[in-house]
Formats: structure tokens, C-alpha cells, sequence
């Protein structure tokens, strides 16, 4: 399938996921909706250099945070609107993944993977001590009703989620299917030999670091509103990380799908386990199918259904 | 504000103490990461474990805080073969254990973070014993023992691995399955047994660390987090699998994050170990002692 019939059937998808929701209008499918979306992209994100490259992000949260943080500083600062703070949270969180990758993706990828596990805890003392985002504190930033233009802003802001989501879906099968993501292949496979061959493996891998933690950011980026109130402790919460790992692990990690469906299984679990059992037992839930995948499924549930 | 001369000496000596503590948290990582080639960044959670059951052991039996810690080394080295039988049979014999056995333990950290929250809660806790609340006084230079016990206990602790794998037959060994394991092979020693009980020893540092942990400071599940930047930052700055490498990374950073609590301020001192832990891996990835 082309990229341009993929897109055209990415678009029609996510058209009629917001009318049915729309044509359903209850707010609470927006609301849970939105959580389930944002996962969809932060799974897709972390695949792009997690699985396709092999290198391990551990600081999911730190990325994720620093967007929303990213919305919160230019509320304070210009009253920005969230359609603008979005792509400059991607280009935030982008710019520190870029830094990262460089000082370290020139070595084995567990030192990558420590440092980035070691960012989420230097990034959180950074914004704790910044008062002007409300450091310890938190910052309330409240949402009007309305959306901009029609419905409930939870409408408004599952409708931004659900673009961003099929931006991240589109990306990740254009980097998948085109000479960048054989690139990054090679790498998982056999960096050396990759490298050997002509493969520029240092250029691949900063390109997709930086992508990949841009959309994470980007995914962050309208958090503050959808919680209303922003506090370090949660913005940073290591839940995300291993949420967002365990999905395309669950899914499976050598195609865009795989993190595609993981996420919206887990997801879609996590929502009505929330609410029908405590949100530990939740987590535990989370935790327990990772190591379970990580243990007994490596090519996850996409790894089911291919031939062998 | 004014630099004091007792304001900079104490400021070094805790630093230096708790640099001691640092190297006994960072050695069983450095032990598992360095000449097991296992990145386990779970291993400050189960110091943090350890740090609990040790809890447990002091207000239930009203044991002392580092002997229940010397009494749980057992059961930590009988879980840690246990989790290396794990590790192997489902990464390190499929040759594929880099990314996915790091999301293993990553997934482990976590799993014990909850089941923790959800056994002790998340209120901080504290353990009893005579030398938490005592402190030495020497003119201007205070020597808390809450501090210096476990600075002592650490050092034992290091020499005790040190002699270990300097002097024994299986010390030797662990240090060549690192080297050559097909050469261990010829001397009729299995590297995984051996690689197993290496990682029941790592692990078991782990239970002693945890009780060195709950004596210096409050204990809450999510400690261990904090802990994963300082310990990898040892790791890497002292050269992967080098114990006096180990000790002289632990007491720089020690003393570095001291003097920058107390000269800086204390929110800005988790930063030292990640700035240290960079600055490494940029321009010396094979750290201070490493073999390059």
C-alpha cells in the first residue's frame, strides 16, 4: 500500500472514530478517549526508535512532562494557545532527545538507556525548582467550558489527540517503510555490519531520537488542561514510562501496528479497570503484562498471526 | 552565603560517608553490569527491598537494623540465583537479552514499586536502633553515626567482595567468565553457574545496602529511583566491574553532591550525578579504572 492511499485511510479512520464519538456524545468517551489517544501516540513514538532501532527510551515520562511543561511555560509567558504550544513542546522535547542521543548514542545502547532513565530524575529536579511553572507546587491552568469551535472542550481536546495520534501513526509507517527505517533495522539487527556497509547509523539514530521525542511532547503538550492541575510528582510519573514500553512490547515491535494495537488494547483495559478496580491494582496489571510479554511473547501478539 | 571552615569540613565528611554507602548500593550493579554483562536497573529497588524487610525484622523481633540486614544475605543470594535462572533461560540463552531484558528489569523495578505501595503504603519509615539519633562532637566537626555505621559497614562489606573475588577459586572465576567464558569452559567450570552465583551475590549486597539505606534516611517505595542515576553514574564513571574503581567514583560523587547541597542547595544535587553520569559517557565511556 502506498503512503498516500495509507493516508487517505488513516484520515477516513480517524474521521469516523470522531463521528461516532460525536454522533455518541458522552462526555466521558471523550475524556477516556483522550487518555487512550494519547497512549496511541506515545507507544508509536517510543517504537520508532525503541523498536525499530533497538535502543531502549527509558525516560518516556521525562519527554512526555517537558511538553506539558513546554504548554504550561508559554501559557504563563504569552497566553499561547494549545495549537501553538503543541509543535513547540515537539520541538522542545525534540531538541533535548537530539542533545541526549548525541552525548550518548555513539555507545552501546544500555548506556543510552541508563540515561535516559537518569533524564526523567534530573528533569523533574529541574522543574521542581523552577517556580515560574509553579515548581513543587503545581499550576493550575483551567480550560474554558466551550471549546474554540463546537462541543465541550474535552471534545475539543480528544478531536487534537486524535490528529496528533494519526500524525504519529502516518509517521512511524512513512520512517518504517522508507530507506531511514531499513536503516534503522540494520541497526537493531547488527550494528556493525550495518555501519560496514555505509550505513550512516549515528545520523539514523539522532533523526530518530529526535522524532520520536518530539512526539512524545507533543503528546504531553495538552495535559495541563486536561488535568486541570500540574504537579511535578505526577507530570514525571514513572506509570507512563512503563505503560508506554509494556504497549509495543504487548503489540509487538517491528511494525507500526504492533504498538498501534497494543496501545489501544492496554489502554481501553487500563480505562475500565480504573474504574471497576483500584488504580494499583491497575499498575500491577500493567506491570505484570510486561515482564509476561517481555518473558514468554517477544514478537508480541503481531508475532502471533505472521508465519513463521 | 559565607564559607565556614567547620561549614566545609562537614560538609566533606559527609560527603565522604555517604560515598561510603554509595559504592556498597552501586557494587552489586557494578558487579552484574560489569562482569555479567546483566544491566540490572532494578538493583537499587531491591536494595530498597531489603531496606523494607529489614523494617519488618526491626519492629517485629526488634533485631538491629544492619545485623537483619546481615541475615537477610542469604535469602537475597537464594532469589538472586533464582532470577538469574529467569534471565537465562528466557534472554541470555536466546543470545537476545540487551533490549528485552532490560524491559525485563525495568518491568521488575516497577512491579516492586507497587507491590510495595500496596503492602507498606507510601508514608515514610523509619527503623530504630541506639546509633541513628547519636552524634559524635569534636569541636566544630559533628560525626553522626547515623552516617558512620553504615560508612564502616560498607567498607567490610567492600573488602569482604574484594578478598572474595581476589582470593577464591570462584572469584577468580567470575572475573574470567567476563574475559573468556569459552576459556573457563576448559578449567571444567560452567559460566553459568558461575554467572549464577555471581548475580546471588550481587544481589545479596543488595539486602545489606538496603539496611545501610533505611539507617541514613527515611525509607519510601519510590527511593530506589533515586538511586538509579547515582548508582550508574558509579558504575560507568569507575569503570564497569573495578570495586576500588567503584569506591573512588562513589566517594567523588559523594563529596561532589555534598558540597553542592551545601553550597548550592539541596534540590540541585540529583543533578550532580546526572551531569557526572554525561560527562562520562561523552569523553571517557570506559570510566577512571576501566579495562578500554
Amino acid at each position: 500500500m502506498g503512503n498516500w492511499r495509507f493516508l487517505a485511510i488513516a484520515v477516513g479512520v480517524a474521521a469516523a472514530t470522531f463521528g461516532v464519538a460525536v454522533w455518541i456524545n458522552l462526555d466521558y468517551l471523550f475524556f477516556a478517549g483522550y487518555v487512550i489517544l494519547q497512549y496511541v501516540v506515545l507507544a508509536t513514538a517510543w517504537n520508532i526508535l525503541g523498536g525499530y532501532a533497538g535502543y531502549m527510551n527509558l525516560g518516556v515520562s521525562a519527554f512526555f512532562a517537558l511538553g506539558a511543561y513546554t504548554t504550561v511555560a508559554l501559557e504563563t509567558a504569552l497566553k499561547l494557545p494549545l495549537p501553538l504550544t503543541i509543535p513547540a513542546a515537539g520541538i522542545v522535547a525534540g531538541v533535548v532527545g537530539f542533545g541526549m542521543g548525541y552525548l550518548t548514542l555513539r555507545l552501546k545502547g544500555i548506556y543510552f538507556a541508563i540515561a535516559t532513565l537518569a533524564l526523567a530524575v534530573v528533569a523533574e529536579t529541574f522543574v521542581t525548582n523552577w517556580d515560574y511553572v509553579g515548581g513543587s507546587a503545581g499550576a493550575y491552568l483551567l480550560h474554558p467550558r466551550r471549546g474554540p469551535w463546537f462541543g465541550s472542550y474535552t471534545e475539543y481536546l480528544f478531536l487534537l489527540m486524535l490528529i496528533l495520534a494519526t500524525l504519529a501513526v502516518i509517521l512511524a509507517r512513512m520512517v518504517e517503510r522508507s530507506w531511514v527505517g531499513y536503516g534503522l533495522t540494520a541497526i537493531r539487527d547488527d550494528e556493525v555490519a550495518a555501519e560496514a556497509t555505509g550505513v550512516p547509523t549515528l545520523r539514523l539514530k539522532l533523526f530518530a531520537t529526535a522524532l520520536s521525542g518530539a512526539l512524545m511532547g507533543m503528546a504531553g503538550a495538552p495535559l495541563p488542561y486536561y488535568v486541570s492541575f500540574l504537579e511535578p510528582a505526577s507530570a514525571f510519573n514513572l506509570g507512563y514510562a512503563v505503560t508506554t514500553i509494556a504497549m509495543p512490547m504487548i503489540g509487538g515491535t517491528k511494525t507500526w501496528l504492533g504498538p498501534l494495537i497494543g496501545s489501544l488494547l492496554l489502554a481501553t483495559t487500563q480505562q475500565v479497570a480504573t474504574v471497576t478496580i483500584s488504580s494499583e491494582v491497575n499498575l500491577l496489571v500493567v506491570g505484570v503484562l510486561l515482564v509476561g510479554f517481555v518473558m514468554l511473547a517477544p514478537n508480541g501478539i503481531v508475532g502471533w498471526f505472521q508465519r513463521r | 552565603m559565607t564559607v565556614t571552615y567547620p561549614l566545609l569540613i562537614n560538609a566533606v565528611i559527609t560527603g565522604l560517608l555517604m560515598g561510603g554507602f554509595y559504592a556498597a548500593l552501586s557494587v552489586g550493579a557494578t558487579v552484574a553490569f560489569g562482569l555479567l554483562d546483566i544491566v540490572n536497573i532494578a538493583h537499587p529497588t531491591f536494595a530498597v527491598i531489603g531496606a523494607y524487610a529489614v523494617l519488618v525484622l526491626n519492629r517485629t523481633f526488634n533485631i538491629d537494623p544492619i545485623l537483619a540486614g546481615l541475615l537477610l544475605t542469604p535469602v537475597f543470594y537464594g532469589a538472586g540465583t533464582l532470577l538469574y535462572r529467569v534471565y537465562y533461560h528466557f534472554f541470555e540463552r536466546r543470545g537476545d537479552d540487551a533490549m528485552r531484558g532490560l524491559a525485563f528489569f525495568f518491568g521488575l523495578m516497577f512491579l516492586a514499586e507497587v507491590v510495595l505501595i500496596i503492602l507498606f503504603g507510601v508514608d515514610f519509615r523509619y527503623v530504630q536502633a541506639p546509633y541513628i539519633t547519636t552524634t559524635l562532637n569534636y569541636g566544630p566537626i559533628a560525626l553522626p553515626l547515623r552516617l558512620a555505621v553504615p560508612f564502616a559497614g560498607s567498607l567490610v562489606m567492600l573488602v569482604a567482595l574484594e578478598l572474595f573475588l581476589k582470593k577464591t577459586f570462584i572469584g577468580h572465576a567470575i572475573v574470567a567468565v567476563a574475559q573468556d567464558p569459552f576459556a573457563l569452559r576448559l578449567v571444567a567450570a560452567s559460566p553459568v553457574r558461575i554467572k549464577r552465583i555471581a548475580f546471588g551475590v550481587a544481589c545479596a549486597s543488595a539486602a545489606l545496602a538496603g539496611a545501610f539505606i533505611i539507617v541514613i534516611e527515611p525509607l519510601q517505595p519510590a527511593v530506589g529511583r533515586d538511586f538509579i542515576g547515582r548508582v550508574f553514574a558509579i558504575c560507568v564513571f569507575g569503570g564497569l566491574g573495578s570495586l576500588p574503581g567503584t569506591v573512588v567514583a562513589a566517594i567523588s560523587l559523594g563529596l561532589v553532591e555534598n558540597l553542592t547541597t551545601v553550597f548550592i542547595g539541596p534540590s540541585w544535587s540529583p543533578a550532580v550525578a546526572f551531569g557526572a553520569l554525561l560527562a562520562t559517557l561523552a569523553w571517557r565511556p570506559s570510566g577512571l579504572f576501566g579495562r578500554s
